[in-house]
C-alpha cells in the first residue's frame, strides 16, 4: 500500500487495543447514509515506475523554446547547490518553526534572509516572506492604511505602469476593506508616470502612492522626485522592485531624501525557477517605525537560558493564531522553502555576482533591441532607458508575430494588446543573462524572416498612435 | 555563526555569474546604486557547508516522528519532488501560450477533477496560495454570491470557538463581522446557540469537520439545515480532510464551499513554513465566482480561463496561478494513491490516532474528550499534571524534543487547558507510535519524580529555551554587516 507501513498482524493488534472489530467501526459516528461512494473519477493507484513515466511524458510536452518572455517571471541561472541543499529532507520536510529549539536551522536561515533582503533594499527590516510579489503589494497597501494615521481617505494612487496583474490582485484582496485604488495614467511617450499626472490624481487626502522600478514596461521611473513629493504631503510611498536589479539600481531605502516607507516585490529572480508560475515568494520590507504593522512571520535573534545566541519567531501578537479577528492579516504560511533557496542563492552569488548578472541582463537587452529595431517595422515604443525589458511597436498583429516566432522556437515576448489596448500592436521583450549573443542573433533572424514572409501582413492591423 | 560572519572582503569563489560586469553607464546616474549591497562574501563551499550544517539543526519528517496535531505531517514522497522538478516543468514560463504548455495544464486540469471527486464539489480553483488564501477566496465568494442576489445585509460570519485563528482573521479581511458559536463538552457545536445566532444578517458558517477537537461533528446535517434555512452558506475548512478522505465528502455533507490544504492531505512538503496551497472547491451555484485562473479542457486541449470567460469571478489572488510546483507535487501524490489509496489514507490515519488514544488512556493520561472516536487526531489535557506537579504542556513538549520526538501541537485548540493535540498520520508504523507513547509515559513519571527535568528541557538540542520576551522587546531582526 503506498506510504502505509502496517502489517496485517499490527492492524489486528491495534484494533484489539482500541476495542473494535474492524476498521469500519472507527467511522461509526459518521451517518451511514452520508458515506462516500467509490471515487470512480479518480484513476487507480500507480507504482513509482508508472508515475515516473506519466510525468516524463507530460513534462516533455512543454515547449523548449528560447525564452525572451518576462513580464514578472524571469529565466535566470541558479547554482546547482541551491536546490540540492534546499531539498535536503531537513529543510524540505520541516514544519513552521514554532518549536524554536528544534528549528534553529530554518530560523537562523530566515534571519539571514531578512538581513540580506534588508541589505538589498536598504530598508530597516524585512519579514520572512509573503506568497508572491502581487499579493505582497496587496498586503503592503493594507499595511499603509494601518500605518498612515494622518490620512483618513484610504485612497491609494497606482500608476498604470505598475504590473497589471499586481493591480488586479491588489484589487481582489483589498476591496473588502473600503480602500480606493486610484489609477494614474502613464505618459505615452516615456512609458513612465510623471509627477504632474500624480499630482492631478493626488489632490486632497491620499494614503499612499505605489511606484514600480523598473516599471512593468522596463522603463525607469523618476523615483526620487515622486518620493519627496509624497513625503512632503504626508503620503506613504510603497515601492515595487525586482530584487536582482536593485543590486545596480538605486534601492528603495535610498529613494528621495528619506527612502520609501514600504518595499515589496517578487523574489523569483533570486533563485526560484520559472516553474509555470511558482512557487516564488513576495518580499516585504519597511521602516523600523512600521514593523508592528507588518503582516506575516518575522524571526528575531535572542538568547537562550545560558545566554547563547538563538532565533525565534517574534512579534507574534500581530498574527492570526494569537490575535484572531484583530490580526494584521489572515496570512499564516510563508514561502519557507523558496526563501531557503533564495538565501543560499544570495550567499553563493554575493553582491558582485548579482550585480554582474543584472548588468548582463541590461546589456543583452540593449543588444536585442538594437538588432530588432534594425528590422523594418519594429521600433521602440517609449523613449528613455529600459532595463531588461523593452516595449516594441510592430506594425502588424502582435499575437500572430509571436505565434510565428514560436513556430521557429522563439518565445518572443509578451503581447500587450489586452492590458494596454492603447499601445496597439506592441510586444514586450526580455533578456536575462542566460541569453547568449547567438540566442539574440537567432531571435533577430527569426523576426526578420517572420516579417519578411508576410505571413501576418494580410491581417495588418494599423498601429494606434494614441497617446495616453 | 551567521553566514555574514564567514564573510571576507573581496572573496568571490563561485563561477556563477558573468565574469566581467557589462557597462551600465547608459543608465542615468541618479538612478544607480551608489554602494554594493552588504551581502556576505563567501566561497561556494563555505555557503554549502554553512547551510548543510544549518539544516542539521532542524527536526523534520525525514528525521523524526512529527505528531503535530492539525498539521498532517505525513511522509513527503521523494518522487513527488523529483518529478515536479523535471526540466519541462521548471523551465516553463508562466505566460507560455497555452498550446505550448499542455503538459503542465493537463496535470492541473486532472488535479482539479480529482479534487472535485474526492470532496464531492462541482468545481475547483487551484489559485489560492495557502490555506488562508483559500479561506479568503471562500468567504469572498460567499460575499459575492449574496451581493449578486441583492442581499447586501448579510454581513455576519459565524465561527465555532474551536476554529483556527485564520477563520476569524479571514472573515474580517473580507469585511465581515464575526460571531463566535460555543462548543459543547462532547465536542459538537452547540446547535441551540447556533439557532439563536442565525438570521437575515447571516452570510455563512465556517466549520472544520472533523473539528480541531479531533471529533466528527455528528449534527452536521442539522447544522447545514439551520444555515441554509437562514439563507446562509456553509464553508468547510479542509484542514482535517485527511481524516475522512474517501469516507465522507464535504459536498455530500451540505457544504457549499471548501478549501483543501494540499500541503496537509496531499502531502506536499511544509518546507519549514511553506509554500502551501489552499485549493478551493464549490457547489454549482458558486462556480461563477471562483478565483482565477482555472484550467478548462475542450476536445483534449487545455487552457486557462480568465476574467473574459468568468466575469463574475472574485478575481486574481496572485500574479500567476497559485504555487504550481506545489500543485504538481499534489497531483503526483494523488496518482500514486489512486482512488483506493485515498480511502486507506483516512482509514490508517484514523486507526493510528485511535490506537494512540487508547494507549494514552491506558497509560494514565486524561483525554480532553473521552468516550468518543478520535478522528485522525486526539487531545490529551495535562491540567491535572499541571495542578499536581507544576509542569505545563509546554514542559512536556520541550522534554519530548530531548527524547527525539517533535512535540505535538500545544495550547491549541484554545478551549482545552494544557493540551497536546496529537496527529500521527497514516504513514507512521506502529513502532513509532509505541516509541512515542513510551516517551510520553516516561515524561509523566518524570513529572512526578523529577519535574526539574521537564522545566529545564530541552538539554540536547542546539539551544536551550529561548528568551522570547527579549526577542520581542529588544528587536533584532537583521544583521548589519560593518
Amino acid at each position: 500500500m503506498p506510504f502505509i507501513p502496517h502489517t496485517e498482524q499490527e492492524i489486528t493488534q491495534m484494533l484489539a487495543t482500541i476495542g473494535v472489530d474492524s476498521m469500519e467501526d472507527l467511522f461509526d459516528e459518521i451517518p451511514a447514509h452520508l458515506r462516500a461512494p467509490e471515487l470512480k473519477a479518480i484513476p487507480k493507484g500507480m507504482t513509482e515506475m508508472e508515475v515516473s513515466r506519466l510525468m516524463h511524458q507530460r513534462a516533455d510536452k512543454n515547449t523548449k523554446a528560447l525564452c525572451f518572455l518576462g513580464a514578472g517571471a524571469y529565466q535566470h541561472h541558479i547554482p546547482a547547490a541551491v536546490w540540492e541543499i534546499t531539498t535536503r529532507g531537513e529543510f524540505y520536510s520541516a514544519y513552521t518553526p514554532y518549536q524554536a529549539e528544534a528549528s534553529q536551522g530554518t530560523l537562523q536561515l530566515t534571519y539571514e534572509f531578512q538581513s540580506m533582503i534588508a541589505a538589498l533594499t536598504a530598508m530597516d527590516v524585512s519579514n520572512a516572506s509573503m506568497y508572491d510579489g502581487a499579493s505582497s503589494l496587496a498586503e503592503a497597501i493594507l499595511m499603509s492604511v494601518r500605518a498612515n494615521r494622518k490620512s483618513k481617505s484610504r485612497k491609494i494612487l497606482i500608476p498604470t505602469s505598475v504590473n497589471p496583474v499586481y493591480r488586479k490582485t491588489a484589487e481582489t484582496i483589498v476591496k473588502g476593506q473600503q480602500i480606493d485604488l486610484v489609477e494614474v495614467p502613464y505618459d505615452g511617450s516615456t512609458g513612465t508616470v510623471t509627477l504632474e499626472q500624480i499630482k492631478q490624481q493626488g489632490e486632497g487626502d491620499i494614503t499612499a502612492v505605489v511606484l514600480q522600478q523598473p516599471n512593468f514596461f522596463g522603463c525607469l521611473e523618476a523615483v526620487d522626485e515622486i518620493t519627496n513629493w509624497a513625503h512632503d504631503n504626508n503620503i506613504l510611498v510603497i515601492a515595487v522592485v525586482n530584487p536582482l536589479l536593485i543590486t545596480v539600481l538605486n534601492p528603495p531605502g535610498q529613494w528621495g531624501v528619506s527612502g520609501v516607507d514600504i518595499a515589496c516585490g517578487d523574489g523569483q529572480p533570486l533563485g526560484a525557477p520559472m516553474s509555470a508560475g511558482g512557487p516564488y515568494y513576495g518580499l516585504l520590507c519597511c521602516k523600523q517605525a512600521l514593523v508592528r504593522q507588518m503582516p506575516g512571520r518575522i524571526v528575531g535573534r535572542t538568547v537562550d537560558l545560558d545566554g547563547k545566541e538563538g532565533f525565534v519567531l517574534t512579534l507574534q501578537a500581530r498574527e492570526q493564531h494569537i490575535r484572531r479577528s484583530k490580526a494584521t492579516s489572515n496570512i499564516c504560511t510563508n514561502q519557507g522553502l523558496v526563501v531557503t533557496a533564495s538565501t543560499i542563492h544570495m550567499a553563493i552569488m554575493g553582491a558582485k555576482g548579482l550585480e554582474n548578472t543584472a548588468a548582463a541582463c541590461f546589456a543583452n537587452n540593449n543588444l536585442l533591441v538594437e538588432k530588432l529595431t534594425a528590422i523594418s517595422g519594429v521600433k521602440k515604443a517609449f523613449s528613455g532607458t529600459h532595463f531588461h525589458e523593452t516595449v516594441l511597436q510592430l506594425d502588424v498583429n502582435a499575437a500572430q508575430v509571436l505565434r510565428a516566432l514560436m513556430a521557429k522556437g522563439i518565445l518572443g515576448g509578451f503581447d500587450l494588446s489586452e492590458d494596454y489596448p492603447e499601445l496597439g500592436t506592441a510586444i514586450m521583450v526580455c533578456t536575462t543573462e542566460m541569453r547568449s549573443e547567438a540566442d539574440i542573433e537567432a531571435y533577430a533572424t527569426a523576426m526578420q524572416e517572420v516579417l519578411a514572409a508576410g505571413v501576418v501582413s494580410a491581417e495588418k492591423v494599423p498601429a494606434t498612435p494614441e497617446v495616453v | 555563526m551567521l553566514i555574514f560572519e564567514h564573510s571576507s572582503k573581496g572573496r568571490q569563489g563561485a563561477p556563477q555569474s558573468p565574469v566581467e560586469k557589462a557597462s551600465i553607464s547608459a543608465i542615468p546616474e541618479n538612478l544607480l546604486r551608489k554602494d554594493s549591497a552588504a551581502l556576505p562574501e563567501v566561497s561556494e563551499l563555505q555557503a554549502v557547508r554553512h547551510y548543510t550544517r544549518l539544516s542539521q539543526k532542524n527536526f523534520s519528517i525525514d528525521t523524526e516522528f512529527y505528531p503535530l496535531g492539525s498539521c498532517t505531517m505525513k511522509y513527503n514522497p521523494r518522487a513527488c519532488n523529483t518529478l515536479a522538478m523535471l526540466p519541462g516543468f521548471l523551465n516553463a514560463h508562466p505566460l507560455t501560450p497555452d498550446e505550448q504548455n499542455q503538459g503542465f495544464l493537463s496535470c492541473m486540469y486532472d488535479l482539479q477533477s480529482m479534487l472535485c471527486e474526492a470532496t464531492g464539489m462541482a468545481a475547483f480553483s487551484l489559485a489560492p496560495m495557502a490555506g488562508a488564501q483559500g479561506e479568503f477566496s471562500g468567504v469572498a465568494m460567499i460575499d459575492a454570491y449574496h451581493k449578486s442576489r441583492g442581499e447586501h445585509e448579510r454581513k455576519e460570519i459565524l465561527i465555532p470557538d474551536a476554529a483556527h485563528g485564520t477563520n476569524p482573521a479571514t472573515a474580517v479581511m473580507c469585511g465581515f463581522k464575526v460571531r463566535e458559536i460555543p462548543t459543547l463538552d462532547n465536542g459538537d457545536v452547540d446547535i441551540d446557540a447556533l439557532k439563536q445566532c442565525v438570521g437575515p444578517q447571516t452570510a455563512g458558517l465556517m466549520l472544520t469537520n472533523p473539528s480541531t477537537l479531533g471529533v466528527f461533528e455528528r449534527n452536521i446535517e442539522a447544522i447545514a439545515k439551520v444555515i441554509h434555512d437562514a439563507g446562509g452558506l456553509l464553508y468547510y475548512d479542509g484542514a482535517n480532510l485527511n481524516a475522512i478522505l474517501g469516507k465522507i465528502r464535504p459536498g455530500d455533507m451540505g457544504f457549499d464551499v471548501i478549501h483543501s490544504n494540499l500541503h496537509k492531505t496531499f502531502s506536499t512538503p511544509h518546507g519549514g513554513g511553506g509554500p502551501g496551497s489552499g485549493a478551493v472547491g464549490v457547489a454549482k451555484r458558486l462556480i461563477p465566482f471562483l478565483p482565477l485562473p482555472t484550467v478548462t479542457q475542450e476536445d483534449g486541449n487545455y487552457r486557462y480561463l480568465t476574467a473574459k470567460d468568468c466575469p463574475q469571478s472574485i478575481g486574481r489572488l496572485s500574479a500567476f496561478m497559485g504555487n504550481p510546483g506545489v500543485l504538481l507535487r499534489a497531483f503526483i501524490y494523488m496518482r500514486f494513491l489512486g482512488r483506493e489509496g485515498m480511502v486507506r489514507v483516512a482509514e490508517f490515519a484514523t486507526l493510528n490516532a485511535n490506537y494512540m488514544m487508547a494507549e494514552a488512556k491506558r497509560r494514565g493520561f486524561t483525554l480532553a474528550i473521552d468516550h468518543r472516536r478520535a478522528s485522525h487526531e486526539f487531545i490529551i489535557t495535562l491540567k491535572n499534571e499541571a495542578r499536581d506537579y507544576h509542569v505545563s504542556a509546554m514542559d512536556f513538549a520541550k522534554r519530548l524534543l530531548d527524547l527525539g520526538y517533535h512535540a505535538p501541537t500545544t495550547y491549541f485548540p484554545l478551549l482545552v487547558p494544557e493540551c497536546l493535540l496529537i496527529e500521527p498520520t497514516e504513514s507512521e508504523a506502529k513502532e513509532a507510535l509505541d516509541g512515542f507513547m513510551d516517551a510520553l509515559e516516561q515524561i509523566l513519571h518524570e513529572a512526578e519524580t523529577n519535574p526539574e527535568l521537564l522545566h529545564a528541557a530541552p538539554q540536547t538540542l542546539p539551544v536551550k529555551r529561548l528568551d522570547e520576551v527579549r526577542a520581542a522587546k529588544q528587536l533584532d531582526l537583521t544583521y548589519k554587516m560593518s
